[in-house]
């Protein structure tokens, strides 16, 4: 932990304690089914954080709370320290009380998805410059050259004049993480980033990710990558019927499983 | 004797093509003001507008353009409230502008069901990511929501722009000379049905087949993406296009 810590001081030098994300009693319920059952969860800066459970365990429902593309119907969600304002819509559900601060809060927590969601109308190249121009405003020979260097870095730069679903899903998953690094955001959001994609296309995408995280970014995962979750990961949040069932350091959870389930759980990947 | 009375039917009638272009292009450009609105308030949640939507599109979908028009044109003079008033009575006792009116109603509704079908299928992902990073509503609709219905709304949307263009025909039965009111006229002083009608038909499809072809160009343009990539495009043998 002590290494992983020092790497997100030299990342990001946080001048307090706020956490980049905060998450308090998180609930969530779909129908009569209750998802989330009062999470919570703290991330620093710096901090990787691999969320394991197995499906319906609520872990994507989670991520997707935490940049409010789910509604959560209580609890709390801090980003640097500042709370999404909330209020009760006309139905009673929770609505966010104030659409522009989530949408400001949005720009910075750029999201992953498991199937990529790029926009398929738009080049590689406009896919990275589309937001970054009309979101944040920046000048679009400056979003290009940016989007350029960054789809060198994940290795598809030849490929920027390409649409979409012309690559293969490795790339496009490179390319959807460079579109949403073309943001700068302050925590990246990865909703199993690695499941809709064929096997042997797993380790391009976990090579950038972990660049990333060897760089000191935020990161929030959702996976099914135990390797990565082990290996590259300073926290493991393994969640278990909507609650969380065991949260600790990596090697520590693999080797010696605090819980019964969780002892399950690696058991079925390692089969 | 034959070939020369086809040549000077084909004149004749081709005489009243902008006449006929010029309902046409009204009308769907009314009907496509229309439409967006109606689509507007369909989408936007209202539940008032909704009902109005449907009830519009029952109306205008469900009965014969002839009978819309002849209501337009024969019905509504009726009223004297449409005859008193200034705006109506300029519009409705012009049989041009009465065409117009109807062909625009009509089309709205089906446009508009064209548009709320393509802004359905618009996939969930791709607003979710425009969402995801903080794109405003508007700014999402207009970057990918929109984009993306339009192209998939053009293949419907060209068939119905076609319908359109045979429906200026009805205009000859509220006495315009537009293409088909030529005709029939030439038909009457000649009784040569066959030779005549020929003539109209054969202008009306080649209208249609540059509309055809028109839309097909877009459609290529705007799909690029649908296309297999260049390197591949060799390999594969293509989707034959429309037309």
């Amino acid at each position: 932990m002590s290494a992983n810590v020092a790497a997100a001081a030299k990342a990001a030098p946080s001048s307090d304690g706020t956490p980049a994300i905060s998450v308090k009693d998180l609930r969530k319920c779909f129908g009569d089914h209750e998802v989330l059952k009062g999470i919570s969860l703290e991330a620093h800066k710096g901090d990787v954080i691999s969320i394991l459970g197995s499906s319906g365990s609520g872990k994507s429902t989670m991520l997707r709370c935490i940049n409010l593309l789910e509604t959560p119907d209580s609890g709390e969600v801090r980003v640097d320290g500042e709370l999404i304002k909330m209020r009760r819509g006309r139905d009673g559900h929770q609505v966010p009380a104030d659409i522009r601060q989530v949408e400001r809060i949005r720009a910075n927590l750029a999201m992953v998805f498991q199937s990529f969601n790029l926009w398929s109308h738009m080049t590689v190249l406009e896919n990275l410059v589309a937001a970054p121009t009309h979101v944040l405003k920046r000048p679009r020979a400056e979003c290009l050259e940016q989007a350029e260097a960054l789809l060198k870095r994940v290795g598809i730069w030849e490929r920027r004049n390409y649409y979409p679903p012309h690559m293969s899903g490795g790339q496009q998953q490179r390319a959807a993480i460079a579109r949403a690094l073309a943001m700068n955001p302050k925590v990246m959001l990865f909703d199993e980033p690695t499941s809709a994609l064929d096997p042997e296309l797993v380790g391009e995408v976990l090579r950038v990710m972990r660049s990333l995280a060897e760089e000191g970014r935020t990161m929030l995962v959702v996976t099914h990558e135990m390797g990565f979750a082990r290996d590259v990961s300073s926290k493991v949040m393994f969640l278990h019927k909507g609650e969380v069932d065991s949260v600790g350091e990596p090697k520590e959870m693999f080797a010696r499983p605090p819980t019964p389930q969780f002892k399950q759980f690696i058991a079925n990947f390692n089969k | 004797m034959g070939f020369d009375f086809y040549l000077s039917t084909m004149w004749n009638v081709l005489k009243a093509l902008p006449l006929t272009l010029e309902i046409w292009f009204f009308g769907i450009a009314f009907g496509l003001i229309i439409a967006t609105g109606l689509t507007w308030l369909r989408a936007s949640g209202y539940k008032l507008g909704e009902y109005f939507t449907r009830a519009y599109v029952f109306v205008f979908r469900g009965s014969p353009l002839l009978v819309q028009l002849y209501l337009i044109y024969f019905g509504l003079s009726q009223f004297d409230f449409v005859r008193h008033s200034p705006i109506l009575w300029a519009i409705l006792r012009d049989p041009m502008y009465c065409t117009i009116v109807a062909m625009a109603l009509n089309t709205a509704a089906y446009e508009s069901e064209i548009f709320r079908g393509a802004l359905r299928a618009v996939p969930v992902g791709q607003i979710e990511a425009a969402k995801a990073f903080g794109m405003p509503a508007f700014t999402r609709f207009r970057l990918v929501t929109l984009p993306i219905a339009l192209r998939l709304a053009l293949p419907a949307y060209s068939t119905e722009i076609i319908l359109m263009t045979k429906a200026t025909a009805l205009a000859s039965v509220v006495t315009i000379m537009e293409m088909m009111g030529t005709a029939q006229k030439i038909q009457h002083d000649t009784f040569r049905p066959i030779e005549v009608l020929t003539c109209a038909g054969v202008i009306y499809l080649l209208l249609n087949l540059s509309i055809a072809r028109l839309f097909a160009w877009v459609e290529h343009r705007l799909s690029p993406h649908l296309r297999p990539p260049p390197e591949q495009r060799q390999l594969i043998k293509p989707v034959p296009e429309v037309l």
